[in-house]
């Protein structure tokens, strides 16, 4: 069971909204298919990703895979923790392995996402 | 989120599944719980807990390998030894039987088919061993080049099961299963006995940089040795390790894969292996006067390790830049979980491989800095 407050990609991002602030990770799915995370590359704060480009890298042994913005805004945050302990991502995905937040620019582009009914159907699927 | 540049797609469709050839141990695999992928035609577990437990498993205890991918090629006869040495860029003929070499099989113009291990199980019976991902061309090639000789090429590779223990605590768990005296099996050496009962071959031999054992058995009795040795080490810790990890740990260990390091447009000389190509063995052999000449004239590029001092790990294929110059070529590239560092081999140019060599690998686009080191990043301590 994926959390219900939060909203889903189908490239297995989530994000959790607060106010204007959105936090930003990947699912447990995702941290199970990737295996091991050794490396995350995150953007600086300051910069804008838009919603369903690439905003960051992670790595785990084996494979690289890219990360794709739920929403639209500007950076306020990165997870420094994953600098140093990139593991979190594996063991934590939907708390301590949060990756970025952001501010958020347009609401409505929530509409645009998958509830935890729709991500858990997308992943039954895979 | 969606992968990019994956080495080795962790993903395998059901769709696919159905083309590819399984081992005897399939069951066991899905049992355990395996991720299964392709490689080199095969259904093949990439890892079952995760690789970097694995990895550690293999470094620190043991780990178990399902290799029965791999082409087991029997080649006997009057002529045996002279066969492989015309086939071959080694000289099979100087292994004492019961000792192996590493080997190469190359074309005409030098470039690598396959690297092999040759093991001497006769005066004129061989078994030599090739990757999953070549074994039909390497059979194929080998059985035309011993056509002039007294020898016959036996492909006993869908009829044999490979099981490794690969680890410090591999001899241990072993000997106890076998009638093979493991006290006296040297490394690179083989003896003929039993596993669990069952008739087997014992190979010192690996692929991880640790000390362990190659078992070959006939094909149905694969799945009774794999679960003879896994209940043999429990107690110590050993457990099952896919392709992800005997990726990692040959990696540190500096060991060559082929279609990463060697491919037939590389020759031995230019992945550093020259010292097994012996130009001075008696009678021609194929590629011989395409490899005397680089060995005269020089390799065109050089294979090296490289540690990634900057933010970044270096891929298969990333380039290597020299300032703004292209000089190279990543050939594989992982974190080092011995090391906690990013680790990769690349070619790069002759005159840019000394140790200590400031140079890029680009990674996204970026240029990250990256330092050339000796080979291998890790070698185990040798026992007191």
């Amino acid at each position: 069971m994926v959390p219900s407050d939060l909203r889903y990609t189908k490239d297995h991002e989530w994000v959790r909204v607060d106010g204007d602030t959105a936090t930003i990770g990947v699912t447990d799915f995702a941290a199970s298919q990737l295996g091991d995370v050794v490396f995350v590359d995150l953007p600086a704060v300051g910069k804008a990703v838009e919603q369903f480009a690439t905003f960051g890298v992670v790595e785990s042994v084996k494979a690289v895979s890219d990360l794709y913005a739920p929403l639209s805004g500007e950076v306020l945050e990165v997870n420094a923790d994953l600098g140093s302990k990139p593991e979190l991502v594996n063991s934590d995905p939907f708390g301590d392995g949060w990756m970025i937040r952001v501010k958020v620019g347009d609401a409505a582009q929530l509409g645009e996402l998958l509830d935890a009914a729709g991500y858990e159907k997308l992943t039954a699927e895979a | 989120m969606t992968e990019s540049a994956a080495p080795t797609s962790l993903d395998v469709s059901a769709g696919n599944a159905e083309h590819l050839h399984e081992t005897a141990l399939i069951d066991i695999h899905r049992a355990l719980g395996a991720r299964l992928i392709e490689f080199g035609g095969w259904l093949m577990p990439v890892q079952y807990t995760g690789i970097l437990d694995e990895h550690r498993a293999v470094r620190e205890r043991a780990g178990l390998f399902d290799l029965s991918h791999m082409g087991e090629l029997f080649v006997e006869g009057d002529d045996a030894g002279d066969a492989l040495a015309a086939a071959l860029v080694s000289d099979p003929r100087t292994l004492v039987v019961g000792r192996a070499q590493y080997s190469m099989i190359c074309a005409p113009d030098g470039g690598v088919i396959d690297d092999l291990i040759v093991y001497r199980l006769g005066p004129e019976r061989f078994l030599v061993v090739a990757n999953a991902s070549n074994a039909t061309v390497v059979s194929d090639e080998l059985a035309a080049r011993l056509g002039r000789w007294r020898a016959v090429l036996d492909d006993r590779s869908l009829a044999t099961s490979l099981v490794a223990i690969q680890g410090p605590r591999a001899a241990e768990v072993l000997a106890p299963l076998t009638d093979v005296d493991l006290a006296g099996l040297r490394y690179y050496a083989i003896a003929e006995g039993h596993v669990a009962g069952i008739p087997a071959l014992v190979a010192r031999t690996g692929y991880t940089g640790e000390d362990g054992f190659e078992v070959f058995v006939d094909w149905a009795r694969g799945p009774e040795v794999w679960t003879a040795l896994a209940a043999a080490g429990e107690d110590a810790g050993v457990i099952a390790c896919g392709l992800g990890a005997r990726d990692t740990l040959r990696l540190e260990a500096g060991m060559p894969l082929y279609g990463n390091e060697l491919d037939r447009g590389t020759n031995p000389f230019e992945a550093g292996l020259g010292r097994v190509v012996k130009l001075e063995k008696p009678g021609d052999f194929v590629g011989r006067e395409a490899l005397a000449r680089v060995a005269k004239d020089g390799p065109a590029k050089q294979l090296v390790g490289m540690v990634v001092t900057g933010r970044g790990i270096a891929r298969h294929g990333y380039p290597v830049l020299d300032g703004e110059q292209r000089t190279g070529v990543v050939t594989s590239g992982t974190h080092s979980p011995t090391l906690g560092k990013p680790i990769a081999m690349a070619y790069v140019a002759p005159d840019e491989g000394a140790p200590g060599t400031i140079l890029s690998v680009e990674i996204r686009e970026q240029p990250v800095a990256a330092e050339v080191v000796p080979l291998p990043f890790y070698r185990r301590a040798k026992p007191a």
